[in-house]
């Protein structure tokens, strides 16, 4: 087990591209750490990194108290499960998972009691001696999952392991790998662009933008104080919905809607106001929502309509009575968050 | 927030630069690729250093690092003098003979390929099967192995010495034509329904739509039938006895016979025509590269 | 043959019959003529022929001349695919790899396709000159005396070294998409798996290789069989005395010179065997699946 520090790591490209900027950050013994971010926004990048797949244009990486940024990737002790699987194809499953611990000098008998060990807790067994090309996505996906238990290194890395499954399966896969990892408390980092998943498995979450770290937090402290306008609209589905507003004369006031709550110290211009759909309380207040659609989604509904002239979106319960048309509703002043109207950082 | 264990965004800390890994098995990798180079290229470098220099100093030393002023009169010699008494195998001349074979044997190859493979593909035929194996059984047996009973037909139907003896034997093969079977199987079947509900008939549709989408196909297919074509030397041996006929890359016996000649051998010459021979092919793979590559690898499975 | 497919019956006829006339005429008719004639005796004098039976083959296999080319040609082709698939092999291993300079030393390794055959006999007879050959030079040194078209071995040795020079490029080029096609994401895994680049490269990289590899096993043998006609026919400029020769020239000698038509029918009889052999064999590993899906 190991914990990874990164201090001031950054990834510049050959072509030029800044895929990450200086980024510092430690994932702790034992954590499960997901970076989330939208394609292109130097994920993969950096979790490449730390396996070793890409050099380190600066800055330092340890993983438990070595510096490991000139470590080949089969001395890091760490294990990745790949998008795509990267199975060898040549080899039956037995020894696709066997093959790490053979190229490191295990005996014959201890492989194969590994193997069957790993395969036992993946449901592999019947597989063993198949090729990847003759099982499913299911299975290779725990084929390469096997692959990585099986060396019990000191680090997981996992780069979107479940974006090729069909969403059922992957539902299913997202919880039994996170049991796996309680279960081997192995440090792991996650890399995914699907909040859901982000959500669902986190111990902590690294929200990723531009090649630049947004916020790092638990899934709730990501889900209920957002550090920026990207966090609130990336994390969440329905978004956060975001209206742009003013301080005026000592109180917030939504453009074209009616005063909000004092605001906090004198200030004044522009400022972006953000409240989870959820939050919006239907049937009463001084705001007017105008209800163009209502989206049944059974437990649930989300009605999408304006609110002055802005687009607002809120959340009920299948229990409450919805219509579409103008109706009355408030934003419980315990429930906003207020932005910079510029940076977008959380005031 | 307070439990973060770190969010820094340093954003121009005093980050350490990577070590860079001074790394020797790369050094050795591209001496291994430039001794690749150079094993390739120096053979024709050679050739051309010897027709720059006097026939008399090759004589004497051979090739040598020495570039002399000797290559414009060779050049003008090969090409406008001929090789033998007959005066009519000039460099020109076998030049141009061999653009006919490389050009007759690509174009003809790939026209007759199209047309079996279209109607092979896109039509209901009765002995369609028959006509399948009777075409694909001749990837199984090259020209060379029925070599003689090739040239006896060929004599008996009067076509020695001809173009058409030349180049049409060569064709009888079906490389190309399962290539465009391949492809053509590959293409999307709505098109030929859109053809059809929009009036096309089966000329329509192969010069609108078959033959436009094909480009990419008949080009790699171009160059690689051309290049073979170009270079082919038992067959023509055989079939061309007139020296008027007799292409460049069938010139170089010849040529390297004149070599054996008492006097000063005419390197010089003999050097150019032999670059002469190998120019043409070499610059349509050079110029042509990636679709050359790509024909070659994806076509030839 | 597609769904939708058009319905006119006698135009795809048309279309079929260049195709159908040419290899009727130059493909089967030859074939069964090749076939027809190995069992024939044929009058030197032009009166008729004699069926013999396998005389003719019976002939060839007591010939002491045919089996020692049969014997050469053997090695010839396998000192030529082995050498030109291993040459290959390194340097498309070593092409793929670096990132500098990629595209001019895969250009440079690979104009050679083009050059025509008996080109490279042009060469090997300068290469090897007698007086000042720069690879007889360079043998003389370590004291052996090259003599190229008068000693078997010398010479044989120069058409095997210029064969495989001209052979190079085409499995450089396969080899090389073969290794561009095998997933970034398997390598890294094996990157991760194993630290020797050497055992990466037999476990790993070699395996995944092994489809283009037999393939081109077939390109080889058959090149080395019948496209190294012009090679040697060049360098031993229609003369070849006792000096070495492959099974496709002894057909040439026989037949078209020597007009022995009974006897070099059968002999393109037996490479006709040989070829299908070697296909059968292709086919057969391709369907015990060497493709990996
Ligand atoms: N090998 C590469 N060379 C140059 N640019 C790259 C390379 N790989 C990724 N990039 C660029 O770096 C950025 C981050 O890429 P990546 O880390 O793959 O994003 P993500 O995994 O979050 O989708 C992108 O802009 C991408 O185009
Ligand atoms: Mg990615």
């Amino acid at each position: 087990m190991a914990s990874v520090t990164l201090d001031a790591v950054r990834k510049v490209y050959p072509g030029g591209t800044e895929a990450v900027t200086p980024t510092t950050l430690t994932i702790r013994d034992g954590e499960f750490l997901v970076l989330v971010g939208p394609s292109g926004c130097g994920k993969s990048t950096l979790l490449r990194m730390i396996a070793g797949l890409e050099d380190i244009t600066e800055g330092e990486l340890r993983i438990g108290d070595r510096i490991v940024n000139d470590v080949d990737p089969a001395d890091r002790d760490i294990a990745m499960v790949f998008q795509n699987y990267a199975l060898y194809p040549h080899m039956t499953v037995r020894r696709n998972i066997g093959y790490g611990l053979r190229n490191r000098g295990a005996s014959a008998g201890e492989i194969a009691r590994k193997v069957d060990e790993a395969a036992a807790m993946l449901n592999l067994r019947d597989y063993l001696d198949r090729k990847p090309s003759q099982l499913s996505g299911g299975q290779r996906q725990r084929i390469a999952m096997g692959r990585a238990i099986v060396r019990d290194p000191a680090l997981f890395l996992f780069d979107e392991p479940l974006s090729n499954l069909d969403a059922k399966l992957r539902g299913q896969m997202r919880i039994e790998i996170r049991a796996l990892q309680r279960r081997l408390g192995t440090t792991s980092i996650y890399v995914t662009h699907d909040q859901v998943e982000a959500m669902t498995m986190a111990d902590r979450i690294v929200v990723l933008n531009g090649g630049r770290v947004e916020q790092v937090g638990t899934p709730a402290e990501i889900y209920h104080a957002p550090a920026s306008t990207f966090v609130a609209s990336f994390m969440g589905a329905p978004p956060m919905n975001l209206l742009t507003g003013r301080f005026e004369s000592g109180a917030i006031r939504l453009d074209h809607g009616p005063a909000l709550r004092a605001a906090p110290g004198g200030r004044s211009g522009p400022i972006t106001i953000g409240i989870r759909p959820e939050d919006v309380r239907l049937g009463e207040g001084d705001h007017v929502f105008d209800v163009d659609l209502v989206e049944e989604l059974g437990a649930h509904r989300l009605l999408h309509g304006r609110l002055g002239d802005q687009h607002f979106t809120a959340h009920v319960l299948k229990d409450m009575p919805v219509r579409e048309g103008r109706q009355p509703i408030a934003l419980p002043d315990a429930a906003l968050a207020l932005f910079d109207a510029q940076s977008g950082q959380r005031l | 927030m307070a439990d973060m264990t770190h969010d820094t965004l340093a954003a121009a800390g005093p980050a350490r630069p990577a070590r860079r890994r001074l790394r020797l098995s790369t050094i050795g990798d591209h001496a291994i690729l430039i001794a690749g180079a150079l094993l390739m290229v120096a053979p024709l470098l050679m050739l051309v250093q010897m027709s720059t220099v006097p026939d008399a100093e090759i004589m004497r030393t051979g090739p040598s690092l020495a570039i002399g002023d000797r290559l414009w009169p060779n050049v003008r010699a090969a090409l406008t003098e001929s090789m033998s008494f007959s005066g009519r195998n000039t460099g020109l001349a076998m030049f141009r003979n061999s653009m006919i074979l490389g050009l007759g044997f690509a174009v003809g190859k790939i026209v007759v390929a199209m047309m079996a493979a279209y109607a092979i593909v896109y039509f209901r035929l009765r002995f369609a099967t028959l006509a399948f194996w009777a075409i694909f059984t001749t990837l199984l047996l090259p020209l060379e192995v029925r070599i003689v009973p090739s040239y006896e037909i060929t004599q008996r139907l009067g076509l020695l010495n001809t173009w058409t003896g030349l180049i049409v034997p060569l064709i009888a093969s079906a490389t190309a034509t399962f290539f465009f079977r391949q492809f053509f199987m590959s293409v999307p079947e709505e098109l030929v329904e859109a053809a059809r509900i929009d009036g096309a008939g089966p000329v329509k549709f192969f010069v609108d739509i078959l033959v436009p989408l094909s480009r990419t196909m008949i080009a790699a297919m171009f160059i690689i039938m051309f290049v073979y074509g170009w270079n082919q030397y038992l067959w023509p041996t055989m079939i061309v006895t007139e020296d008027d006929r007799i292409t460049l890359v069938q010139g170089i016996k010849q040529i390297t016979q004149g070599l054996e000649g008492g006097q000063i051998p005419e390197y010089g010459r003999s050097n150019i025509l032999a670059i002469l021979a190998v120019l043409p092919p070499v610059l349509v793979v050079l110029f042509f590269q990636r679709w050359f590559v790509k024909g070659l690898t994806e076509t030839d499975k | 043959m597609k769904r939708a497919a058009f319905d006119q019956k006698w135009f795809p006829v048309l279309l079929l019959l260049p195709q159908l006339s040419i290899i009727c005429l130059f493909f089967y008719w030859p074939a069964w003529q090749a076939l027809r004639s190995s069992f024939y005796l044929e009058d030197p004098f032009g009166f008729g022929s004699t069926f013999v039976g396998f005389e003719n083959y019976l002939r060839l296999f007591r010939s002491g001349e045919y089996m020692q080319t049969a014997w050469f040609t053997l090695v010839f082709s396998l000192s030529v695919t082995f050498l030109s698939l291993a040459i290959a092999l390194l340097l498309a291993v070593k092409a793929d790899g670096v990132l500098r300079g990629a595209k001019t030393y895969r250009t440079l390794l690979m104009w050679v396709y083009a050059v025509a055959p008996p080109v490279a006999g042009f060469l090997a007879l300068i290469l090897f000159n007698q007086r000042w050959g720069p690879l007889t030079e360079f043998f003389r040194a370590f004291g052996w005396d090259f003599r190229i078209r008068l000693d078997y071995f010398d010479t044989a040795f120069a058409m095997i070294a210029v064969s495989v020079w001209k052979q190079i490029p085409v499995n450089f080029i396969f080899f090389l998409s073969g290794l561009q096609s095998i997933p970034k994401a398997v390598r890294e895994a094996a990157l991760i798996d194993n630290r020797s680049a050497v055992s990466r490269f037999w476990t790993v990289t070699f395996p995944l290789l092994a489809p283009t590899g037999f393939f081109l096993l077939i390109i080889n043998i058959t090149y080395s069989l019948f496209d190294t006609f012009g090679t040697i026919d060049t360098i031993l400029r229609n003369n070849p005395g006792d000096q070495p020769i492959t099974l496709t020239y002894q057909v040439y000698l026989d037949g078209f010179r020597g007009q022995d038509i009974g006897g070099s029918s059968a002999q393109s009889v037996v490479l006709m065997v040989v070829v299908l052999a070697l296909t059968i064999v292709q086919f057969r590993m391709v369907e015990r699946r060497i493709h990996y899906t």
